[in-house]
């Protein structure tokens, strides 16, 4: 039987993709940033899950203003690197696990979540940079992604509860799946920062570290939190860490806690990561 | 839409609800043309004409033009959406995150306030507590 043997929570702030793409990883700048991630690293390739499901969010990528789905999910063989407005990301194109990937969406939607399914996705770096973050720079990605997009841009956002939900969702899902499959699920996003208007730049460290204590501990405290609460104390776009409730929802009530790195600033934005083991 | 919302009491911060999505539709959707290659092209070759293929209004066809980050997110633009703007034009987020600051501020400095932490989120939690801040 398929099972899910791990959780890792990563930001996927693009400028991390394009330090490790211009080799500036060694820069004062950036080297306590990549130095950080190297434990979660090792601990990747020890492990070696074969398929990642990566929660993440499009940036006005594969979905515009023309379509806006609360929940898609990808079904197709492969997925291409996008155009964000410079060209393509220069990483390995997106291996999927179509056969998984609908046992995923089928049971999802019998299950009362009701999924988009998406048969064409290019995957901008809401996706490929937890990839970087855990995998470097590979000639091929090492495991086969399932991608789940949320809408996290326009309002309102699904709630934190509907995504631990979802969470708890996903994992019923993997568990009936009948082929012997080491999952792992990837929550992206966040931490707290805010891209856009005069309070661009705000970075909330309390309320990352209190975050990140209580999702290992008791997420049940923080699920019910409000969009006007995140938005305020993580910043309008810190709305990003409802995705790692998600991951947190399809593991163990009671988890082990492998590695925990928390760094201000990558670029705008606190960087977290968090690696979690079922026990 | 029009009744007043808890978000809208948080300073400096343009949430994309439905009214804010109506408004910016057509801008938004300028931005995302600029993810092909050859939009970008026909946008580089002439700006005005580019823009008047899309039904914007007058307001925001200028607010591009000007680059006015921040008007343009007063006109239902999205930070998302009028990045691939800033794409375009090779400028980074940190760049927008200066030009957008309610005091002014050069990149460097707004790098700079990064790297001491960030902006506080005290004094900047509500319009209320910025005004008595």
């Amino acid at each position: 039987m398929a099972k899910i043997i791990a959780g890792i929570g990563t930001s996927h702030v693009p400028s991390l993709g394009a330090a490790l793409d211009h080799g500036k990883t060694q820069t004062d700048y950036w080297k306590p940033l990549f130095d950080g991630l190297e434990p979660a690293r090792r601990w990747i390739a020890e492990t070696n899950p074969d398929v990642c499901i990566i929660i993440f969010n499009d940036h006005a990528s594969a979905f515009s203003q023309a379509l806006i789905s609360t929940f898609a999910i990808g079904v197709a063989p492969e997925f291409q690197p996008a155009d964000e407005g410079y060209g393509p990301r220069q990483v390995p194109v997106v291996k999927g696990d179509g056969e998984l990937a609908w046992h995923i969406a089928e049971s999802l939607i019998l299950d009362e979540f009701d999924m988009t399914i998406v048969n064409e996705m290019p995957v901008d770096h809401g996706l490929t940079v937890p990839l970087s973050v855990m995998y470097d720079q590979p000639a091929e990605w090492p495991c086969r992604v399932i991608p789940v997009c949320v809408n996290v841009i326009q309002y309102p956002q699904p709630t934190a509860n509907r995504c631990y939900n979802l969470g708890k969702a996903i994992r019923r899902a993997v568990d009936s799946y009948p082929e012997d499959l080491r999952v792992a699920i990837v929550g992206t996003g966040g931490l707290s920062h805010q891209l856009q208007g005069e309070r661009a730049g705000l970075i909330n460290s309390e309320f990352d570290t209190t975050f990140l204590e209580k999702l290992v501990t008791e997420p049940e405290t923080i699920k019910s939190m409000s969009h006007t609460e995140y938005l305020r104390e993580a910043g309008s776009e810190g709305i990003e860490m409802i995705m790692w409730l998600t991951m947190r929802g399809a593991l163990d009530d009671q988890v082990n806690e492998i590695y925990r790195f928390y760094h201000v600033p990558a670029s705008n934005t606190a960087y977290g990561l968090l690696v979690l083991e079922n026990e | 839409m029009s009744e007043s919302r808890d978000y809208n009491d948080i300073p400096g911060t343009y949430v994309m609800d439905g009214k804010h999505s109506r408004k910016g539709y057509h801008l938004n959707m300028f931005c995302m043309s600029l993810n092909k290659a050859e939009n970008r092209e026909a946008f580089r070759a002439d700006e005005e004409a580019y823009l008047n293929t899309f039904p914007m209004t007058p307001e925001q066809r200028q607010a591009v033009l000007d680059r006015s980050w921040l008007e343009l997110l007063r006109l239902g633009g999205n930070i998302y959406f009028t990045f691939k703007i800033a794409a375009f034009d090779r400028l980074n987020m940190q760049h927008l995150g200066a030009a957008m600051s309610d005091t002014p501020m050069t990149e460097e400095e707004f790098a700079q306030m990064m790297i001491d932490g960030g902006r506080s989120i005290e004094g900047n939690r509500s319009k209320t507590e910025a005004k008595n801040g």
